[in-house]
């Protein structure tokens, strides 16, 4: 296991250079102009350009900019915005709401899904089966912006105008962060119930529940401790795929309920040209991006016994 | 989001495709060794293979000829398809014809699905947006769907530095949450057209199609006949494009409808981002990027859209799913 667990580190390091230099290609080779962009319509003097670009080092060749700037990461400076905000400063802000959306759609997805899934599973073909393949079904087809604006739309604005929920900003403390939570948490959450669903009706015709049943065991006991135990190990490996999800669902999301957290952030950034303000928060997300998989591998041998990697 | 799939195949233990069929009728120009591989095209093409429908392809015909969803979904898609060829088919307007006064006209008995903010009859302005998504979703799935039937079955094939090679690039590209990279990417583009959007999201969506093919080609390639081919002294051209590919393209292709389906959806999550195609396009995305701000105004305007293009991307998920289900051995 720990050699395993030092080849995947090993193995993380050119996956994160290669990452971040992907990232850092796109956004500093933009054909568009950031110091133009600074100044929108009016035109700045040539010296005020100069000393802007020098400062940026703008002028550098690519690789050289990509150098400097990946020492400077290493020693924990991250750049300064183009109005010359530290971009760490900028992130320390917009972390805490992200993660506390994205904590609340993790417990959404989680509840509702392995509730759905095991509902679903324990009787195959029965109406909530049905019901459960057909919603999954939809929520998974519809893209998230649809989803966002039909629970806008259809919930959030008639709990807004009882007062009963906010619906957008996160000025109404923990619950702002409902509607968004579940807009966000709906398509991984139609896909963790599926899975569980299958993951458990397939571990109900096993033998080891045969036996449990045979020994007397009450339902609810061959179901929670037998069954259900060992189903969950695959939805394990979809929680890691999930963050990946979360975080591109967090840009619509975030946009659509007005929230000022990393995803809303990060587009901003992207459309004012702000590199070193995207390629700075896309550089962290990669890293928790890969940090989560291991740690899902690892968890995953932990867990089933029968995994081995080495 | 693309990953899911590929994670749900990756715990089936096995690719539906992997299994090899039943023994080949032997009426086209089999030769002894390749039983089963032969019938194979022939057998997607044409459901019964000489009388003797045991091969998987037919069995799964025969399966998915029983089931509504599979109708369901495949008359919408081809509705949608020939929508997308020839719009001038469903309606007789010019979707650039529009009129100030009509401005958000709601929709009438002449016009179901009313106007646009322009002015525009509406159901003209969704009917010409099905093609640029869908000639998206398209593009980008055979573009992809040729990357990964070379690089998986190269990596898949020769495994040693080949693999390692493929494996770790894959990986650099997944490293990037699809749509952050997608936007990042598209907004390096001042002009953005169909084939620069088909383009990006290439890039950022080849990979789990080329894993799947790459493992999927690693379980044919230890199997009884290509053993026996190899040892009648086939090349590894042969053996890979004549017994490993017929054997294992299958949960590609299965995997490659479910990608059109989900490649739709990003093209119109990227359109209503404002980084995906631009006006004077006409494309579902743009057309609800314009309404989200007057949705409680104006539902129409969200609804038409968001409507079509939800149906259309189900029904690919659906079709993928059906046909995936009949092609899965375990299930039956």
């Amino acid at each position: 296991m720990g050699r395993y667990v030092a080849r995947r580190l090993l193995q993380m390091i050119p996956v994160f250079f290669g990452t971040t230099f992907l990232i850092f290609f796109a956004v500093f080779t933009l054909p568009g102009d950031p110091v133009r962009a600074l100044f929108g319509d009016r035109r700045p003097p040539q010296e005020v350009i100069d000393a802007i670009r020098e400062k940026y080092g703008l002028d550098d060749p690519f690789i050289v900019q990509y150098g400097k700037y990946m020492s400077n990461l290493f020693q924990g400076d991250f750049g300064v915005t183009l109005q010359g905000r530290d971009v760490l400063d900028v992130l320390s802000e917009a972390w805490p709401i992200s993660i506390k959306l994205a904590v609340a759609a993790f417990a959404i997805e989680v509840i509702i899904g392995i509730v759905a899934g095991v509902l679903a599973g324990l009787r195959r073909g029965s109406f909530i089966d049905n019901l459960v393949l057909v919603s999954t079904t939809i929520v998974v087809s519809l893209p998230i912006f649809v989803i966002g604006f039909t629970v806008a739309l259809l919930i959030g604005l008639p709990l807004a105008r009882n007062g009963i929920l906010p619906s957008s900003g996160v000025g109404g403390g923990w619950r702002s962060y409902v509607l968004p939570g579940f807009v966000l948490a709906s398509v991984s959450l139609a896909y963790l119930a599926r899975l569980t669903r299958s993951s458990l009706s397939e571990n109900l015709r096993s033998d080891y529940v045969r036996t449990a049943t045979a020994k007397g065991l009450p339902r609810s006991r061959v179901v929670i401790r037998h069954t259900l135990r060992n189903s969950l190990i695959p939805v394990v490996t979809l929680l890691g795929v999930d963050l990946g999800v979360l975080m591109g669902g967090a840009i619509v999301t975030e946009s659509i309920f007005n929230i000022p957290g990393i995803g809303r952030t990060i587009f901003q950034g992207i459309q004012n040209q702000e590199g070193s303000l995207v390629v700075g928060i896309t550089t962290v997300l990669v890293l928790i991006y890969l940090f989560a998989t291991l740690l899902v591998d690892v968890l995953y041998a932990l867990l089933d016994p029968r995994i081995r990697y080495d | 989001m693309t990953d899911y799939r590929a994670t749900q195949e990756r715990d089936r233990g096995q690719a539906p495709g992997a299994v090899s069929p039943a023994p080949g009728t032997g009426g086209t120009d089999a030769s002894a060794v390749t039983p089963g591989v032969t019938t194979y095209p022939a057998a997607i093409a044409g459901g019964e293979v000489g009388g003797r429908p045991s091969s998987l392809a037919s069995d799964a015909w025969a399966d998915l000829r029983r089931k509504p969803l599979f109708w369901l979904s495949a008359s919408f898609i081809l509705l949608m398809a020939v929508v997308a060829i020839r719009p001038q088919l469903f309606t007789g307007q010019d979707p650039y014809e529009c009129d100030l006064l009509n401005s958000v006209k709601r929709p009438s008995s002449g016009h179901w699905f009313g106007y646009d903010i322009q002015g525009c009859d509406y159901y003209t302005r969704v009917i010409y947006g099905a093609r640029p998504s869908i000639s998206i979703g398209i593009l980008v799935t055979i573009m992809s769907v040729i990357i990964a039937l070379v690089l998986g079955a190269l990596a898949g094939y020769y495994g040693g530095w080949v693999d390692t090679l493929v494996s770790r690039s894959a990986d650099i590209f997944l490293g990037i949450p699809f749509l952050l990279g997608a936007i990042v990417f598209l907004n390096a583009f001042e002009r953005r057209g169909v084939w620069v959007v088909a383009l990006a999201l290439t890039v950022l969506g080849w990979m789990t199609l080329a894993r799947l093919m790459r493992s999927s080609v690693i379980q044919a390639r230890d199997m009884d006949y290509v053993s026996a081919a190899r040892a009648l002294g086939a090349s590894d051209t042969r053996i890979l494009v004549r017994h490993i590919l017929p054997n294992a393209v299958t949960p590609l292709i299965v995997y490659a409808t479910v990608t059109i389906g989900i490649i739709i959806s990003a093209e119109a999550t990227l359109s209503f981002l404002n980084v995906g195609l631009q006006l004077p396009s006409i494309s579902w995305g743009l057309q609800i990027q314009d309404a989200q701000f007057r949705f409680e105004s104006d539902p129409h305007l969200l609804l038409f859209p968001s409507l079509f293009l939800s149906l259309t991307v189900l029904s690919f998920m659906v079709l993928g799913d059906v046909v995936r289900d009949a092609f899965d051995p375990k299930l039956r």
